[in-house]
């Protein structure tokens, strides 16, 4: 699974919920390889793990078992500012920063960097514009985020990722609230990041045409959970986007990269 | 939010500061002349002993604790606002005010004094009933944790905290029945709110621990800003969000449990600067609101002081103001929620 480009692996990952003293496991050791330079796609039916095991790979929920490491570090051993430094996030809830501009939410990218007060200096404040520019929404800078279309909005967290500098940025379900026009903008923009900025890129999605056409590989949770990663499209060919869904009336079609039934 | 409109608010919020304690300065229940006030004032001294006595000994210390108690009450309820992400936080609300009240009756009754909030002077017996009004506020923070962990709904939160408020009334209700006549009178009008309780021997505590608390809330700056973007946001930026947060709960008890027991259980302040402060600066970056709303709370609770003493009847408990003051910009919000910024 590691290859020399790979930048986060995991070892024997376990991950899934506790209730009480009860472990319940959805996803069981995963030896997963994120590599640099790339745009991932994480897909699954509802309920098979995506969003907890992205929460296990940003630290928000302890894994069951296994380790995540880093360049060879243990993610959950990091300290909270060198993760904060390693791995970026952008996820779908709710934000109370309307009132910020745009400017501001993306300067909040900084905090690993700044010091105790947050204070930007001219490096943090040029590089907030930099990410702007680089997620396009710098036309919008000194807009507040409550006027913004969900697109904008979206693109706003993405730059706001970009300013914090991590290698890594993981996205948790970021088209989900998007019109085909701005999925589309929002999954060409990750993919730039990843092959022009040298950034590993992992999303969840329920676009699966949209994740076929510009993701670089997949990650697949099938109906037996299992996780199936390759290249995009080795797993169309090889019918391994047959395995996703448990309904048995829908067929995947490689031709226009979606179901049909 | 442009620099210029930041600096305008500030710098009109501190005119009025100035203006209000002017104000409270001159106005009375009783008349004294600018000249004589301006000669007590200057440490030339007035004819009149009673006037020097007013000013010096009554006024001025109205004027500080009404001034710091409007500071807290305000930054309380941001601090509440923004750690349990809801719009509608604030002291009273969500119990923290009755839970430090409470706080007071169970110490003033276990002390075997009257049942009441009127703090004695030796010193042992106002730390004691400081130190009851902290626990009662810190128990009320500690219960709206644990439902906060439980109800992710924010209405929710905020009825548990007004059935917490009912919890404690009726807990001191309880108390009260078993307290002599005089101490429910006691306990009955500390409950109006008053910013007179405060005496000059007792300000350096009073005035010290809110300043403490609210220099401790603007150092809370960085992680208050992330956490405006959810707690998983804020741990992803490096916020050790448990922590932040409980630090930020325990600034919040402090500044309403001093309150509290010098003032007692003031409503709608905390509850309503903030959004006056977020309103008129058009930003919720923490680093310009809490100056903003520290000043906005001071004026406030001066104009509420100032309209309590100018009564020619009688002087009108503090707590049949702040609601007038407070309901009208509370419904103002909840009616424009769509168009006000900071909700969407």
């Amino acid at each position: 699974m590691k290859t020399e480009s790979s930048i986060l692996t995991t070892h024997d990952l376990t991950v899934g919920y506790r209730n009480g003293s009860q472990q319940v496991a959805l996803l069981k050791n995963l030896n997963l390889s994120l590599d640099k330079g790339k745009l991932v796609a994480l897909l699954g039916q509802n309920g098979a793990g995506k969003s907890t095991l992205l929460r296990a790979m940003t630290c928000d929920e302890r894994p069951l078992g296994g380790s995540i490491e880093v360049n060879g570090k243990n993610l959950l051993e990091m300290s909270q500012k060198e993760r904060s430094r390693t791995l970026g996030l952008v996820s779908t809830e709710r934000i109370q920063a309307g009132a910020l501009t745009v400017t501001e939410l993306v300067g909040l990218g900084r905090q690993p960097h700044t010091g105790f007060m947050g204070r930007l200096d001219s490096e943090d404040i040029e590089i907030v514009r930099q990410s702007m520019a680089d997620a396009g929404i710098i036309g919008k800078a000194g807009e507040y985020i409550a006027s913004l279309s969900d697109g904008e909005r979206q693109k706003a967290m993405i730059a706001r990722a970009l300013a914090q500098e991590t290698p890594i940025i993981i996205l948790d379900e970021p088209t989900a609230f998007l019109d085909v026009a701005s999925r589309i903008e929002t999954m060409r923009l990750l993919q730039t990041l990843a092959h022009d900025r040298g950034k590993a890129v992992l999303l969840s999605s329920h676009d699966i045409s949209q994740s076929l056409m510009l993701a670089d590989e997949l990650w697949l949770i099938t109906t037996d959970r299992q996780v199936i990663t390759g290249n995009t499209s080795q797993l169309v060919a090889n019918g391994a986007m047959d395995r996703l869904f448990t309904n048995r009336s829908i067929h995947f079609n490689p031709t226009i990269l979606d179901y049909s039934f | 939010m442009s620099h210029s409109r930041y600096v305008i608010t500030t710098i009109v919020l501190a005119i009025l500061l100035v203006l209000l304690a002017l104000a409270c300065l001159v106005f009375g229940s009783v008349d004294i002349p600018m000249r004589d006030i301006a000669g007590i004032l200057t440490g030339k001294g007035c004819d009149n002993k009673a006037w020097e006595i007013i000013i010096l000994q009554s006024r001025i210390p109205m004027i500080i604790t009404a001034a710091l108690a409007g500071a807290a009450l305000s930054i309380s309820g941001l601090l509440l606002q923004t750690t349990f992400n809801n719009p509608l936080a604030g002291p009273s609300i969500l119990g923290v005010s009755s839970g430090a009240g409470l706080g007071v009756a169970i110490v003033i009754l276990a002390l075997g004094g009257s049942l009441g909030g009127l703090l004695g002077e030796s010193v042992g017996s106002y730390i004691a009933v400081l130190v009851g009004a902290l626990l009662g506020a810190g128990v009320v923070l500690a219960v709206l944790i644990a439902f906060s962990a439980i109800v992710r709904s924010n209405t929710m939160l905020l009825i548990i905290g007004i059935l917490v408020s009912y919890l404690t009334s009726s807990v001191v209700q309880l108390l009260n029945s078993v307290a002599s006549e005089e101490g429910v009178h006691n306990y009955v009008a500390w409950g109006f709110g008053n910013f007179s309780g405060v005496s000059i021997s007792q300000m350096p505590l009073y005035a010290g621990i809110i300043f403490a608390a609210l220099v401790a809330s603007a150092l809370m700056i960085k992680p208050l800003n992330a956490m405006l973007l959810g707690a998983r946001y804020a741990r992803n930026l490096g916020v050790n969000v448990t922590r932040s947060r409980n630090i930020l709960l325990l600034i919040t008890g402090v500044l309403t449990a001093v309150v509290t027991a010098f003032c007692g259980p003031i409503g709608f302040i905390g509850l309503a600067v903030p959004h006056i402060a977020r309103l008129s600066l058009g930003t919720s970056n923490h680093s310009r609101l809490i100056p903003a709303t520290i000043l906005a709370g001071a004026d406030i609770a001066l104009l509420c002081a100032l309209v309590s003493v100018t009564n020619p009847h009688g002087i009108i408990p503090i707590n049949a103001i702040t609601p007038i003051i407070g309901v009208p910009i509370i419904l103002y919000i909840i009616l424009n929620r769509r168009r006000i910024q900071y909700f969407n």
